[in-house]
């Protein structure tokens, strides 16, 4: 399978630093970072990192684009700030990292299977954009069930006393399945998420155009 | 005396049938305390919190929190925001500082909201409710409400990540912030000084997608607050909230720990020491009983 948009553009001419920089939220960080590895000894998940912040960075500037879209690394952020607030240069390490996930499943580059984690973040947009507002029983639902109906009941009976605590403390409701919350300007919401969407799109078009 | 006015932001966990409806249940009974009135945005939709990025670009991300900014102007206007959950107040004042610091994202976003008849101005403050209850009223005033002294009762107080961190507290420290302490001693009980796990993280939203590693986060919490000596942990946020408590269970047939911690909210904890019923003070929605409340509220 080659995909259009999985080959570097010829416009960035390779170069990755400059791709990201332009279309990754706060990438104009990258470059900024020092590689003290403060960002690495701080996160709650950092052994599991397969590649820690600092090291992600070096590798955009070294032009590692597969080896950084198609990292499972950025997925396992927490988005505890810990990072963020120790970063001595001051990057915004969580945001770019938030940023470089979104490029990277933009693109389809992001890792399929294992971690469970682009999978869940994406059913969790799809579930609040259906009607503004996060269906928590569905949502749960849909990631036992992310693996398949076999899994999903296996999962749901492991985790069958932690619904029914919910459920008798009225922190779940059975009833939210036929609906239940959600904004009442569903038009209006849609048709700003669609315009923002657009914008957005058209911005990274015009960047691959002109090479930024 | 007058009420003061909020524009309040509740979040979807705090809603009816939700995870957190404990959470807004407490928050009304200390503000009827206080002479809070919380004028809820109307209409106000999901922040996509910290875990929306999959399939939320940067600028739909902004919009959802810019959409909200928008209502709270045109309804509430020259109301601060206020917000009881941490996710909730950080992508709120997370999108205000960033429409701020960028004009073109600023645009890109009004663009975005005139599909939903909307304009934004950006100038309102956006506050967590711990700002409002420490900056407002400060804790000698929070102390004099107290009718039921929490005495003996001793406490971790976990103020978790993002109730802390990129913003916090304005005065406190990202390392060891010590406003919740101060609030649970307000209240009459006693915080475990020095409480290992105070800013650790539980896991956040990857205690879904990563279970096993994030059950080993919460693990260390609650150990810490054993090794403390509490009788219960104290948290602001209603993730941490979630986490540490509703998961102990497996957490004690996966490591062989004997854990039974209730994990409370500081405005359960305020509402029971203003004098509360067990009831209005959310108590009925812990799955580990605070039994040490249960008492004193009756």
């Amino acid at each position: 399978m080659n995909e259009p948009n999985q080959t570097a553009p010829g416009t960035y001419r390779g170069n990755f630093l400059r791709e990201v920089e332009a279309n990754v939220e706060e990438g104009e960080w990258v470059k900024m970072c020092m590689q003290c590895g403060v960002c690495a000894g701080s996160c709650p998940l950092g052994p599991y990192w397969e590649h820690p912040p600092q090291e992600i960075f070096m590798m955009i500037r070294a032009g590692k684009r597969e080896e950084v879209l198609s990292s499972s690394s950025m997925w396992m952020c927490t988005s505890c700030y810990n990072c963020l607030v120790r970063c001595p240069r001051e990057l915004p390490i969580t945001h770019i990292m938030h940023g470089l996930a979104t490029y990277a499943k933009r693109l389809g580059m992001e890792p399929k299977q294992a971690p469970m984690t682009p999978r869940f973040a994406q059913k969790f947009w799809d579930n609040l954009t259906a009607t503004g507002r996060v269906n928590e029983l569905k949502l749960g639902l849909a990631l036992y069930f992310i693996n398949g109906v076999a899994e999903g009941v296996q999962t749901s009976m492991k985790m069958q006393d932690i619904g029914l605590g919910m459920l008798k403390t009225k922190r779940m409701s059975p009833f939210e399945i036929l609906g239940g919350h959600g904004v009442k300007d569903r038009a209006g919401f849609h048709a700003m998420l669609k315009k923002a969407e657009e914008i957005e799109l058209a911005k990274i078009a015009k960047n691959k155009a002109a090479g930024v | 005396m007058t009420k003061k006015d909020y524009s309040f932001y509740p979040g979807c966990s705090s809603q009816k049938g939700a995870s957190a409806s404990n959470c807004t249940t407490s928050i009304n009974a200390i503000c009827d305390v206080l002479k809070i009135q919380l004028n809820e945005i109307p209409d106000w939709n999901c922040c996509s919190a910290s875990i929306g990025y999959a399939g939320g670009g940067e600028l739909p991300r902004l919009a959802l929190s810019a959409r909200n900014l928008a209502l709270s102007e045109r309804h509430n206007p020259g109301q601060d925001i206020v917000a009881t959950c941490a996710a909730c107040w950080l992508s709120t004042r997370e999108t205000k500082d960033r429409l701020a610091h960028d004009k073109q994202l600023f645009a890109e976003a009004n663009t975005a909201l005139k599909e939903a008849g909307l304009t934004l101005e950006n100038k309102t403050p956006v506050r967590h409710m711990v700002e409002v209850l420490i900056e407002d009223f400060g804790y000698d005033a929070l102390k004099a409400h107290v009718k039921k002294p929490l005495t003996g009762i001793k406490i971790a107080g976990y103020v978790g990540c993002q109730t802390n961190r990129p913003f916090g507290i304005n005065g406190e420290s990202f390392e060891n912030p010590i406003y919740l302490d101060k609030i649970t001693e307000a209240m009459g009980a006693t915080p475990v000084e020095n409480y290992e796990k105070k800013v650790s993280c539980c896991g956040g939203a990857l205690a879904f997608s990563e279970p096993e590693k994030s059950y080993a986060l919460i693990k260390d919490i609650i150990e810490a607050a054993y090794d403390g000596g509490a009788d219960m942990i104290v948290t602001p946020c209603p993730v941490c909230q979630m986490n540490v408590e509703v998961y102990q269970g497996l957490i004690n047939k996966q490591y062989g720990t004997k854990f039974n911690m209730p994990v409370v909210y500081y405005s359960s904890l305020m509402a029971v020491a203003y004098g509360k019923s067990g009831r209005e003070a959310g108590l009925d929605g812990q799955v580990i009983r605070a039994k040490q409340l249960d008492e004193l509220a009756g």
